[in-house]
């Protein structure tokens, strides 16, 4: 019984998910769009708990529903007319994007099927936080501070970007 | 309720019809039991802080509903009611009606990570800390909604002021919430309160374990103040200037789902510094009883509420006693003043756990008269 109370939730996560990215993609308000990502990351938090990854669920909500999402939010809003933006523009770029999804969903499929793994059987929740932090800081070590790093360029970046140009004071 | 539903399978095969029927039932009465409580407590807030107000501005506040103004909440709650649900044409109709809940529903998530007392333990989460900082960021989502759909212009300088405030900062509240978690090594709200136990009575107390985390705990309840829109931060619904903020638009029950939101946020932030800085449902002297496990637990709930209940009227007399603060000074408050002084706080810890082993300044201290 407790296995038929775990797929219900499971498949009502899935259908969140895969519902709420149907409307980002068709919804032509892109207001109504952005909203309706808050779903499918919600929906993705909870699928990452069913694969018992419980510390990585949460951060899925921290960082893409509490910051990204809101910094999406924020650029949709500050745009002028965004009731005007056309998201069905013709007929013409039907055929090309039905050829880059067609590609896509290949490679997916493909590396889905080729790839060898690893198959675990039924595991218990177990904490996961203290594992995830002593693995960054001993075998992913290099990645961790090259993406540190990364993020510390975006922020000089913005930094540059939003400065007031100092002109220095003209000389007769 | 998990024992609830055994029953219920036991009893019919699963899928029928009737176990269905009654496991959506159970659902429903469980939740009508919590919404009432949480309503109680939110009546009994507002009428604390309309009561608090008075005293502090020398009025006399609430006196007319009930012995001493104190159904005064059953009043308000009832016109909540009744009140006219206007939705205004010019709206953004399916995100206007979805806001409220969307910030309702994430203030009440909140709760279920809490430890109330020893056993009373709702969820017993692993990353329960990390989960409550997850969850109470959905509620900007809610007040964006609201900001936007309301098709207005204080409505949207509010909810983008809130946006801006809250996503500001939750860094300094992250921040000051990790030294302690350098101390526990756990993000279990149950492990972090038992790690504040011991022979040295509130001493114990994360607060007093060293000079750092004394500072943690006031910048954490600066910056919850903030996070929870409280007066000296509440530029999201100034009146003076945006007439309610986000929920200018919003009459009726629509708009009490925001009021409760907000007090069920009060309740989280003040629950969060009891259980990281105040020793949670720990007193010297309940800890040393020696009475029934069910008196004990409850004895310790009802030390995990007053401490609660005294650190919101802190926030309410905090609320009625100072002026508002401008954006550019809360948006200094938080990158410039708090933010420089949590990451200090977070080095300064390691640095007393690496020099000190582990030790507070009590067992420090008694170890130098041994």
């Amino acid at each position: 019984m407790e296995g038929i109370i775990y797929k219900i939730v499971f498949y009502l996560f899935a259908v969140l998910t895969v519902g709420s990215a149907l409307v980002v993609v068709t919804s032509r308000n892109i207001v109504h769009s952005a909203f309706a990502l808050l779903f499918t990351f919600f929906g993705v938090a909870g699928l990452y708990v069913f694969l018992s990854a419980d510390f990585l669920a949460a951060t899925q909500v921290l960082i893409y529903v509490g910051g990204i999402l809101v910094l999406i939010l924020f650029g949709v809003m500050l745009t002028r007319k965004v009731f005007d933006v056309k998201i069905f523009s013709g007929a013409g770029q039907v055929f090309p994007a039905a050829v880059g999804v067609a590609v896509i969903f290949f490679l997916l499929a493909t590396v889905i099927v080729k790839t060898p793994w690893h198959l675990v059987g039924e595991r218990a929740m177990e904490p996961t936080t203290a594992e995830i932090g002593k693995l960054l800081m001993t075998d992913f070590l290099l990645p961790f501070e090259v993406a540190s790093v990364v993020l510390l360029a975006a922020l000089v970046g913005a930094v540059i970007l939003i400065r007031k140009e100092v002109r220095p004071p003209k000389v007769d | 309720m998990q024992f609830a539903i055994q029953w219920l399978v036991d009893k019919f095969s699963f899928l029928s019809p009737i176990s269905i029927l009654l496991l959506i039932s159970l659902m429903f009465i469980v939740g009508t039991v919590v919404l009432l409580l949480a309503m109680l407590y939110e009546g009994l807030g507002t009428y604390a802080l309309r009561k608090i107000g008075g005293d502090i501005q020398v009025r006399i506040g609430p006196n007319r509903v009930g012995p001493v103004g104190l159904l005064q909440f059953l009043a308000d709650g009832v016109k909540l009611f009744l009140k006219e649900d206007i939705v205004p044409t010019v709206v953004d109709k399916k995100l206007f009606i979805l806001a409220p809940f969307i910030t309702f529903a994430a203030s009440c998530a909140a709760f279920v990570a809490l430890s109330y007392s020893d056993r009373l333990v709702i969820s017993n989460l692993n990353i329960g800390l990390f989960y409550l900082l997850a969850i109470s960021s959905l509620v900007v989502i809610g007040v964006i909604m609201a900001g936007w759909a309301s098709n207005s212009k204080w409505s949207l300088l509010g909810g983008m002021r809130a946006a801006a405030q809250i996503v500001s900062y939750e860094i300094p509240i992250g921040l000051s919430l990790l030294s302690v978690i350098l101390i526990t090594q756990s993000l279990n709200m149950g492990e972090i309160i038992r790690s504040q136990s011991g022979g040295w009575g509130i001493l114990n107390w994360h607060i007093f374990h060293n000079p750092f985390v004394f500072i943690s705990f006031f910048i954490y309840f600066t910056a919850a103040l903030a996070e929870v829109n409280q007066t000296p931060f509440d530029l999201p619904e100034t009146e003076s200037e945006l007439v309610a903020g986000y929920f200018t638009e919003y009459s009726g029950m629509r708009f009490g789902f925001f009021f409760m939101a907000e007090w069920g946020e009060i309740f989280i932030v003040s629950a969060i510094a009891v259980t990281l800085f105040l020793g949670g449902w720990q007193l010297p002297i309940i800890n040393n009883l020696d009475i029934h496990i069910y008196l004990k637990n409850l004895l310790q709930l009802g030390v995990f509420l007053g401490k609660t209940f005294l650190l919101i009227y802190l926030m309410l007399w905090i609320r009625w006693t100072l002026p508002r603060l401008r954006v550019d000074q809360i948006m200094y408050m938080c990158w410039k003043v708090l933010l420089p002084f949590a990451f200090f706080n977070i080095i300064g810890t390691g640095l007393w756990l690496l020099i000190f082993k582990g030790k507070g300044i009590p067992e420090l201290v008694i170890q130098l008269f041994s």
